[in-house]
């Protein structure tokens, strides 16, 4: 299997501060990528330019084949982008939301119309179909918005911390939709806090100040760094962190 | 293409879900019609006079009589003398003391001539200047009546030939607007303010609500073309103002009676251009602004210096040279004057076109720069 996203020396500068310092990382196509990192490290900002939308200041990369410093309108079309706070519009219903990041993303009134259907039966939401998204629960509010992300079947999905601040029951149920998603063949590239979440991952990396200071399969990392749990491995890096938030 | 219509639908079930937008088209301009015509008002009425009359004779009464009886001008006192006047204006209780010479009427009809004093509070400067104005016509009046009078008098009791006295007056004729009503003047004024709020000032706060909540950050995500995202948040827009237009439109007829001399077709069609070109001006505002409170800041600032300097209120060839700059590069300038020639002077297309040009120009520009300074990648 190829790499999906191919990243070298990726950096970005505010002003004197140094947010990402020269990342270089692959991500394998169907993969499930964790990307971990205290708060300050520098992942937002990363995935902000994986993703198009934020200009590199320095490095290069391809995300699903497209240059990331060049094409970021042609990698937009084929990844998908949920975070905790940027969702959906609260002023609109569930079916709306669905139908209007179906049509933005370039789908027929009749896929939308099929595809809206079978995601509502198959998150057992057909009930809330005509609710508006502002008087959903959190959990929910967070499950749609990954399925709104995945709608239109894109080569990637970029999650940034998608379970923040939901119960443990609600982050599992989460896991298995990644999972499901993962097994479709979309690639998952996410960040989270929670590092129980960061041993779901096929391979994850520790962001540290800005840098990746490690990066492997969460059983490797356990091993390299005589831990035993990724919360110790967590621990031992951002230790060295310099940085003060 | 085909997106478009995806986001102008959402844009339309956002609206109408706020209850706000159906009170703006329909009461915002009913209320802006029936309040600012009547308060912003340049003529200048009711100016409080104190008449200190030393001569109390029967001229200087009529006078007083005048005064009292001018429709500009409220007699407040009649004090004995011109400190108890001056007193009440230091106080504030008058704007103006007329002082009656102790030989007013003598001085009338041994001589034909006297003087009245005049005392104007001048501290706002145009009830000082039309006031003095105005009690100057009075006296002028007066004294008019009372020659004929005498002229009359004297020439029947005497039989002689009468004087010949030459006498100048200037007869204004006011055109376009004869009852000289500033309501009329002002109301294309006000649906140029309508159209600002409605079509320049809400897509900002929208744009810039969308930031806020960070909803733009989803969008900016996506494969969709920014100049679809703002043209599908603008079109709501030019709708909702357009109607408010036509409302206010109509209610300017049926409360003040006024209706385009010109057609009702350039009265819209001009609109239409403007509505595009300040609807560029807000999203350029909504693109330097991350918060509410920033896009607002700055929606204040240039809403003044725009209303100011265009013409709205105050003559723009009486300002000075750098505001007449200002004014010439301001689509306010251009629309409140094509609205007026086209409602009071019943212009044509044809005569505004000028006008319009200058419009489709800025439409051009502003909307250009719109479009180039939305950053979907920072």
């Amino acid at each position: 299997m190829g790499n999906v996203i191919e990243v070298r020396g990726l950096t970005k500068r505010f002003g004197n501060f140094t947010a990402v310092d020269r990342i270089s990382f692959n991500v394998k196509e169907g993969e499930i990528f964790g990307f971990l990192g205290a708060n300050g490290a520098g992942k937002t900002t990363a995935i902000q330019m994986l993703c198009g939308i934020s200009k590199p200041s320095g490095g290069t990369g391809t995300v699903a084949g497209f240059d990331i410093n060049k094409e970021s309108e042609k990698i937009k079309r084929n990844i998908g982008y949920m975070s905790q706070r940027f969702s959906l519009y609260e002023d609109l219903r569930v079916w709306e939301n669905i139908r209007l990041f179906g049509g933005i993303y370039g789908l027929s009134e009749k896929v939308i119309a099929e595809k809206t259907d079978e995601l509502l039966e198959r998150l057992d939401f057909a009930s809330e179909r005509n609710t508006m998204v502002k008087s959903l629960p959190l959990g929910w509010k967070q499950k749609l918005a990954f399925s709104v992300a995945i709608f239109h079947e894109p080569k990637i999905v970029f999650l940034d911390e998608p379970t923040g601040g939901v119960d443990p029951a609600m982050r599992r149920q989460f896991w298995e939709m990644i999972y499901d998603a993962a097994e479709r063949g979309i690639t998952v590239f996410v960040t989270t806090h929670y590092m129980d979440e960061a041993e779901y991952c096929d391979r994850v990396s520790i962001m540290v100040d800005g840098r990746i200071d490690a990066l492997d399969t969460p059983k490797e990392l356990r091993r390299t760094h005589h831990a035993a749990s990724m919360e110790e491995v967590f621990t031992q890096l951002a230790r060295q962190a310099k940085r003060v938030e | 293409m085909k997106t478009l219509k995806f986001l102008i639908e959402k844009e339309f079930k956002q609206m109408f879900r706020n209850p706000l937008i159906a009170n703006l088209i329909i009461f915002f301009p009913t209320m802006v019609l029936l309040v600012f015509p009547w308060a912003i008002t340049f003529e200048v009425n009711n100016i409080r006079v104190d008449v200190v009359d030393h001569g109390k004779g029967s001229y200087s009464k009529r006078l007083t009589d005048k005064v009292e009886a001018s429709p500009y001008f409220i007699l407040n006192d009649t004090p004995p003398d011109y400190e108890t006047a001056m007193q009440a204006m230091e106080r504030g209780e008058i704007d103006m003391i007329v002082e009656i010479p102790t030989t007013f009427d003598r001085d009338i009809v041994k001589q034909q001539s006297s003087r009245v004093g005049l005392a104007v509070n001048s501290v706002n400067g145009s009830v000082g200047l039309l006031g003095s104005n105005y009690m100057t016509q009075i006296v002028n009046d007066l004294s008019r009546e009372l020659a004929s009078e005498l002229l009359h008098k004297t020439s029947h009791a005497q039989m002689k030939a009468p004087p010949s006295l030459p006498r100048l007056t200037i007869e204004q004729r006011y055109r376009f607007n004869p009852q000289m009503d500033y309501k009329l003047f002002m109301i294309p004024g006000f649906f140029v303010i309508i159209l600002t709020i409605l079509c320049g000032i809400l897509p900002a706060l929208n744009i810039v609500l969308e930031k806020e909540n960070g909803t733009i950050h989803q969008i900016n995500v996506t494969p969709v073309h920014k100049a679809w995202f703002i043209l599908a948040k603008l079109i709501p827009y030019w709708t909702i103002g357009l109607i408010a237009f036509i409302i206010a439109i109509f209610v300017a007829y049926l409360i003040y009676g006024l209706w385009p001399a010109g057609s009702i077709f350039t009265v819209l069609f001009s609109g239409i251009v403007f509505i595009i070109s300040v609807s560029g001006m807000g999203i350029i505002i909504s693109n330097y602004s991350e918060t509410l409170q920033q896009a607002a800041f700055l929606v204040i600032f240039f809403i003044l210096i725009i209303i100011l300097l265009s013409g709205m209120f105050t003559p723009i060839s009486s300002m000075p040279i750098w505001a007449q700059a200002i004014a010439a590069i301001n689509p306010f300038t251009y629309l409140t004057s094509a609205l007026r020639m086209i409602y009071l002077n019943g212009s044509s297309l044809a005569d505004v076109s000028t006008n319009l040009l200058m419009l489709a120009l800025f439409s051009l520009l502003l909307n250009g720069w719109a479009v180039l300074s939305y950053k979907k990648r920072g």
